[in-house]
């Protein structure tokens, strides 16, 4: 099942701060929601373990993650993927890119992901409405990590 | 005894059975535990398609409770083999079909979203499923191959079959066929999809195996429709164990519509891992399990043609399908879309020339099989949406159009092998047409275009085979098996009766039907009658129930075996009587020397045999008990005219069925009550395909409506009171007359309901299930085209 979701948020910080902190894994560890692991196994390949919650299935995903397409201060392309057991599978990636404006710094993302086994079986609505929170929280908890509050959400 | 204690065939008597059911007292597989069971969970896998290169179950056996966990290699260990599919199907040039391997654990590859890649057997079910979840499996991924418009470019499935084709086979004359559509005046054209859809018995699959290593025995407890034939694949293909040493049981089962009728890997795994962990093995699947790997049915795509002379008058009819057969060929898979589809295509018409091409093609899908109906309702549909248009196009009345190609004599053999032995098609239309006040129609149609609703009629003419089915016929076409049924009656020497069938009952009613006709030809209460199925230690052997066959068929054994009981009962109420033989009338459950009033009650007898003192047991043998096996002599060729009338709200796109007309010929009928009751089932199933259900596989082979939320049942409030009436021809085929009507309404009401549709929409492209808002874009792009013009 493929889902794409896009969105912006704005952040009222230096791009420079929001680039540092897209790149620091502790950031990223705090925001992904239900992150429970982290770890940056080399340059640019990060393992993860990511505990979610969709409708009455509940899995631990395991998984990688990689930065790729790197151009600081502007954008990069964040892409994982992770085996849920017996819940399935996810995989997909987000465009990101930081644009100055007068207040700070506009964030916009566009992700694509795929879906498969007993996720998928939950159906498209249960599913993308939960991945698009999922991508919500995740924008909404780095723009109150980096920058102190929450501004205007997608 | 009085007549008034006998129940009559044709008597709506109630069910025996529901008194047990409607209390609680069924007993259902998964209701059983057996002392110290384990329980099974698989492990499936979540991609479409892909390669196994690791398997790593160590973290996951270690985990608390778990007992085993077991793959495909133990599998292969053990020299499990296979699960086959058992009737042979042979391509246009003579090579057999390719039948993909199909381990009931996956060896290499998975095929499916929801195919065993292990099992895991612990002592609780979720101390299982927590285990599953650290198993460590290395995927690679494949290419998925969901869409079986592309299923013959996609990636290769199978080693054993390039292209994806199972077989490319044909049915018919091609070169009279060709001739037909040279003289044809005008050619009707029609491309088709036949929905994908999820059985949904209310009961889900269950299995419980029990080895005892005293006997070396093993006991399957299983929600099987033909336990027989589910212990001879475990023993004879699958090697389980031989049949002397596997006895199958299937208790209570709450439905099958046809998806029980397979032999699953769930159940072969429950019985071989029992021997495995030395303990019994239970496994129930759960509603998303069932959604996953029950076989689903239909899934046609279609092109057919219809040349016709210039009076509207039927010449021949080329048809060229595609059917999908999931990822394996699963146990009757093979002659769905063949034997049980093709030759049903000269519909109730008489059809000179009929051509057909079916190409089976595998998908990395859900495997697909027999659901009500099975092949005969892709082909009704079909034929009958396919007449509709014809008339259409000519400008002729749908009803009048049908009456001129009707078939009106019989014997009448068709060109695609069926011999229809009796019926009286035009007697059915007439009544239906009567119910429904067909001739009514445009007043009503107008009364609803005054309250901005589209209103349609849609006629349905359908035939279907049943009785399933001459055991030569079918070894000639193919099957694996013979299609005879067998019955034993068992006289007690109280006067009460034991059958045992080989049919099987799960929702059919047949503890009240078989025990009627039991009542009726030996004249004792029908609650003297039991019905004895359903284990393979009790029953001798038998087909099980499936295609409409146990009234045309197991009773029909039944019959045979009452001769015998009767004919043995009379030689020793003979000796009784002190009257020759020839002179004992039986009726009304009294022996009566012919002309007198002696006389005497078949309890009487009954008793005498077991006694035995009165007869000459060098002659007669004590005891009253016999057997049949009886072999049907054809199909059996119910039919008959359903009418659907509807409305469409052009603003919502939804469809009401505000009239709904079934008259069937089923030949004799024992208990109309509960026809009725499978003509009501069959509809709603019927509606449902039409309007509301169909299985979606996305791009990536993901099934997206494995849940009720994406696959919608049809519910009371979605149909209307049924107007059911009948008509009757008695079926020569057999001793008792009966045709068989468990599929009808499924065979019969999608046409229906969709001709009624496309006549409302005014557009012959309606696909099914049609949706509200399938049906609303219809009406949006019509309103757009016209605003165009």
């Amino acid at each position: 099942m493929a889902l794409e979701m896009n969105g912006s948020v704005e952040i009222p910080a230096p791009r420079a701060a929001v680039w540092a902190a897209l790149n620091s894994i502790d950031t990223l560890k705090a925001c992904i929601p239900g992150c429970e692991e982290l770890e940056q196994v080399s340059g640019s390949e990060l393992k993860a373990l990511v505990v979610a919650k969709i409708g009455p299935v509940k899995a631990k995903f395991k998984g990688t993650v990689i930065l790729s397409d790197l151009m600081p201060p502007e954008s990069y392309r964040i892409s994982g993927e992770g085996e849920g057991g017996v819940a399935g599978f996810a995989k997909g990636g987000a465009q990101v890119r930081l644009t100055e404006t007068d207040s700070g710094t506009k964030l916009d993302y566009t992700a694509e992901a795929q879906i498969g086994g007993k996720l998928a079986q939950l159906g498209q609505r249960l599913v993308a409405g939960a991945a698009k929170k999922m991508a919500d929280t995740f924008f909404q908890n780095f723009a109150v990590a980096v920058g102190g509050e929450t501004v205007q959400g997608p | 005894m009085s007549t008034a204690t006998i129940t009559p065939i044709g008597a709506a008597v109630r069910r025996k059975e529901d008194h047990r059911f409607i209390t609680g007292k069924g007993r259902y597989t998964d209701d059983l535990d057996r002392p110290g069971q384990a329980y099974a969970y698989f492990l499936r896998s979540p991609f479409a398609h892909a390669a196994i290169r690791g398997l790593d179950i160590a973290a996951a056996k270690a985990m608390p409770g778990v007992v085993d966990i077991l793959t495909g290699a133990d599998l292969a260990a053990d020299g499990i083999g296979d699960l086959i599919c058992g009737w042979m199907i042979h391509s246009k040039d003579g090579s057999p079909m390719k039948m993909g391997s199909h381990p009931a654990l996956a060896k290499d590859k998975v095929r499916y979203v929801g195919d065993h890649v292990a099992v895991v057997i612990a002592e609780s079910l979720n101390a299982a499923k927590d285990a599953a979840a650290a198993i460590a499996v290395d995927y690679e991924e494949l290419p998925a191959v969901a869409d079986l418009a592309h299923a013959r470019e996609g990636a290769q499935i199978h080693d054993c079959a390039p292209a994806n084709t199972a077989f490319e086979w044909e049915l018919g004359d091609k070169a009279a066929t060709e001739a037909a559509f040279a003289r044809a005046a005008h050619v009707t054209t029609i491309d088709l999809v036949n929905n994908r859809l999820a059985p949904n018995p209310m009961e889900p699959r269950a299995a419980i195996g029990d080895y005892d290593s005293g006997d070396e025995a093993y006991t399957l407890w299983t929600t099987s429709q033909n336990p027989h034939v589910a212990r001879l694949v475990l023993s004879a293909f699958v090697g389980i164990a031989p049949e002397h040493k596997l006895r199958v049981i299937a208790p209570d089962v709450g439905g099958g519509f046809g998806s029980k009728i397979f032999i699953y890997a769930e159940e072969t795994v429950c019985a071989w891992a029992s021997r495995r962990v030395g303990r019994p093995v239970k496994w129930t699947s759960d509603r998303s399990e069932a959604f996953l790997s029950d076989a689903h049915g239909r899934d046609h795509r279609t092109h057919a043609e219809l040349a016709l002379d210039a009076e509207g008058k039927i010449l021949g009819l080329r048809v060229h399908t595609r059917a999908n057969m999931g990822a394996y060929l699963s146990t009757f898979a093979s002659s769905i879309p063949t034997y049980l589809y093709a030759t049903l295509l000269s519909g109730q018409y008489d059809i000179p020339a009929i051509y057909c091409e079916v190409d089976a093609l595998y998908t990395t899908t859900a495997p697909v099989d027999a659901y009500r109906g099975a092949g005969r309702p892709e082909a009704t549909f079909l034929v009958e949406r396919i007449v509709e248009k014809a008339a259409r196009e000519l400008g002729q009345d749908s009803a009048q159009f049908r009456r001129r190609n009707f078939i009106t004599a019989f014997p009448h053999q068709t060109p695609v092998i069926m011999n229809y032995d009796a019926g009286d098609y035009g007697a059915a239309l007439d009544k239906a047409l009567e119910f429904s006040d067909y001739a009514g129609f445009p007043v009503r149609q107008a009364e609803a275009a005054r309250r901005g609703k589209l209103r349609g009629i849609g006629l349905s003419n359908y035939i279907e085979a049943c009785g399933i089915a001459p055991s030569a016929a079918v070894g000639s076409l193919g099957a694996g098996v013979g299609l005879w049924e067998s019955a034993e009656v068992r006289v007690n020497p109280t006067g009460n009766v034991e059958v045992l069938t080989g049919s099987h009952s799960h929702g059919q009613g047949h503890e009240t039907t078989f025990a009627q006709l039991v009542s009726a030809r030996l004249g004792i209460p029908i609650e003297q009658v039991s019905v004895v199925h359903g284990d393979t230690d009790k029953v001798q052997f038998g087909m099980g129930t499936y295609g409409s066959r146990s009234g045309a068929v197991g009773m029909s054994a039944i019959s045979r075996a009452l001769d015998k009981v009767e004919a043995k009962a009379k030689k020793i109420a003979a000796y009784m009587l002190e009257a020759s033989e020839g002179d004992i009338e039986f009726k009304d459950g009294r022996f009566t020397v012919a002309g007198t009033d002696r006389s005497l009650a078949f309890a009487e007898v009954a008793l005498n045999a077991y006694v035995a003192h009165k007869f000459p047991t060098s002659e007669i043998e004590p005891g009253l008990k016999e057997g049949a096996f009886y072999d049907p002599t054809n199909f059996t060729f119910p039919a008959g005219c359903h009418v659907c009338e509807l409305e469409v709200d052009p603003l919502t796109g939804v469809t009401t069925i505000v009239n709904f007309t079934a008259v069937d010929d089923f030949g004799v009928v024992i208990n109309p009550m509960i026809v009725e009751g499978q003509v009501h089932g069959g509809i709603a199933q019927g509606v449902g395909q039409a309007l509301l259900e169909g299985v979606v596989y996305d791009a990536d082979g993901q099934l997206v409506t494995g849940s009720y939320m994406d696959y919608t049942m049809p519910r009371a409030g979605d149909l209307p009171a049924f107007q059911v009436g009948m008509t009757q021809t008695r079926c020569p085929s057999n001793p008792l007359g009966i045709k068989g009507c468990g599929e009808a309404g499924a065979i019969a009401a999608p046409a229906a309901v969709i001709n009624a549709l496309t006549q409302a929409l005014g557009t012959e492209e309606v696909p099914m299930p049609a949706t509200p808002a399938r049906v609303w874009e219809i009406i949006q792009a019509r309103a757009a085209r016209a605003a165009a013009e």
